[in-house]
């Protein structure tokens, strides 16, 4: 009785948490024009999609914004992690402070806040100050992510490589770097997906010339139901599930590895 | 030594004070000045005279609570449901792939789903309930915004109970307690730091939300997010704008120290 009920309870919840994905997916494939009532199979949406020369822009420069901001932030995250790593004592817990304040910070918070900024600094709304945005708020997370294996890091490594003449470059590339290697990859990964996901902050700091797609979405969404919009998210789902995919596959290497190495 | 390799967190350390730092300075000081850069509290006196105001924080306030308390109502069992499954794992995953999908797309299906034909209407109706107006009302806020944050409870939940100790609970059977005397006086308990995890992740993005109420809550609800939004893209009242976001700063705090300070006494 107790097991039926805890099964139950789980489709339940599975099918509360799929049912809105689900939901567009399958619209996105009627001939109709809502959400309401499914005419016939038909692609039209998608050919819609594709011919709509703006939405795929914006497609294309949202990736570009997400894989450069995501990069950048990552190296400057990692070499942060490293400096954090080495300090000690009350510094490292400040540092490590300032560097949570943007994960806790609301995001109507860091937009408003960085709009100030931005104005202050006299740098003008639009890529550039969108793409500062997302590596900025992707930096914290990349730290947090590297940091525990910086601290996994087996010390003595070092000292011998250090007693056997290596230099200071040396060191990080040949021992440091393959160690964390996982962390940077999964501090990668959060922050492609912070960037992707982004719409409040990108609202506030983005001028008139440039979008991405969450915000473009949201314009187009305050208008009403609109299939190609259905046929937009179906694409984007199949991105998603690709990249979690890639990301499990990566990790699951790595956890074979360790496994074979112990 | 140091000085040598410290170059490295240059760009880091300067990432720091202009995206840190210096944001937060300048929110303080454009919340504590008038429009002529004098310092003054006339924004904070304004906020706390004006009754619509003063009104628009409770209710943001008490609708966060709703959110999380609904998330809560609704991930606890779920998380303990997972937790005694056999694919842990691949249910957990089940449970955080919805949020690599962006937000405002989850946002946008329902309002196909909630709409007046939609999915949910045409589900009342096949049990005898006339269509009502769904989208565009404060439950259809509250709704959608416990769906997007139900992952962040799940999980600090899930990892909570997935730490507890199961010969606690075989003791506290063997010794003739009820499931329900050991959920309450030994399961519950002892996952409280994940459930306070679960409402720290909750609460304060539900306090911010500005999106959502835009799309479903259709304006009728305003919360401290959204008054920021309209103040600084609307009116472009930045001082104004700054203050609000100030008192949000300073609730939020206290949410973070009423949730985490109990911890300390155990």
């Amino acid at each position: 009785m107790k097991r039926i009920g805890r099964a139950l309870y789980l489709i339940l919840a599975f099918v509360l948490l799929y049912l809105p994905i689900v939901y567009l997916a399958y619209f996105s494939f009627s001939s109709g024009k809502d959400m309401v009532r499914f005419q016939h199979f038909s692609w039209v949406h998608y050919q819609v999609l594709w011919s709509d020369k703006e939405l795929l822009a914006i497609f294309l420069q949202t990736i570009i914004l997400a894989i450069l901001s995501s990069l950048i932030a990552t190296a400057i995250g990692t070499c942060g992690a490293w400096g954090i790593f080495r300090l000690r004592g009350y510094r490292r817990k400040t540092m490590l402070v300032l560097n949570n304040v943007l994960m806790v910070a609301p995001d109507v918070i860091i937009g408003a806040s960085f709009l100030i900024c931005f104005t202050a600094l006299g740098i003008g709304l639009g890529f550039f100050s969108v793409l500062l945005s997302h590596i900025a708020f992707s930096i914290p997370i990349v730290v947090l992510m590297v940091l525990p294996r910086l601290q996994d890091l087996d010390l003595t490594l070092i000292d011998a490589a250090q007693d056997l003449g290596a230099g200071r470059g040396v060191i990080f590339n040949q021992i440091v770097l393959p160690e964390i290697m996982p962390g940077i990859l999964s501090g990668l990964f959060m922050a492609l997906t912070y960037s992707l996901d982004d719409f409040a902050v990108t609202f506030f700091v983005t001028g008139n010339g440039f979008k991405t797609l969450s915000v473009e979405i949201y314009s187009r969404a305050r208008q009403g139901i609109n299939l190609e919009i259905n046929a937009l998210s179906t694409v984007m789902l199949l991105v998603v599930m690709l990249l979690a995919g890639g990301y499990l596959f990566l990790t699951r290497q790595h956890e074979l590895a360790l496994g074979a190495r112990s | 030594m140091r000085s040598k390799s410290s170059f490295f967190i240059i760009p880091y350390v300067l990432w720091l004070l202009l995206f840190v730092v210096m944001p937060m300075i300048l929110l303080a000081v454009n919340a504590f000045t008038n429009g002529q850069g004098q310092v003054s509290l006339v924004n904070l006196r304004a906020f706390l005279t004006n009754g619509a105001c003063l009104k628009m924080m409770v209710n943001s306030f008490w609708y966060a609570v709703l959110i999380t308390g609904l998330t809560l109502l609704i991930s606890y069992p779920l998380a303990l449901v997972i937790a005694h499954c056999r694919h842990q794992r691949v249910w957990l995953l089940l449970v955080i792939l919805p949020t690599w999908i962006n937000l405002l797309l989850k946002t946008y299906a329902f309002i196909g789903l909630l709409g007046q034909h939609g999915l949910i209407n045409q589900a009342l109706q096949l049990i005898g309930l006339a269509p009502r107006q769904l989208l565009f009302t404060k439950t259809a806020f509250v709704i959608v915004a416990a769906y997007i944050e139900i992952p962040f409870m799940v999980l600090p939940i899930y990892n909570s109970l997935h730490a507890l100790d199961q010969q606690i609970i075989a003791a506290a059977r063997d010794l003739g307690a009820s499931s329900w005397q050991t959920f309450w006086r030994v399961v519950w308990p002892l996952t409280l730091p994940g459930v306070r995890a679960g409402v720290q992740a909750v609460f304060i993005p539900s306090l911010s939300l500005f999106m959502i109420t835009r799309l479903i809550g259709g304006n009728k609800v305003i919360t401290l997010g959204t008054a920021i939004e309209e103040y600084f893209l609307t009116t472009m009242n930045w001082h104004m704008g700054s203050m609000i976001g100030v008192i949000l700063i300073v609730i939020m705090v206290l949410v973070l120290l009423a949730t985490s300070g109990k911890e300390q006494n155990k």
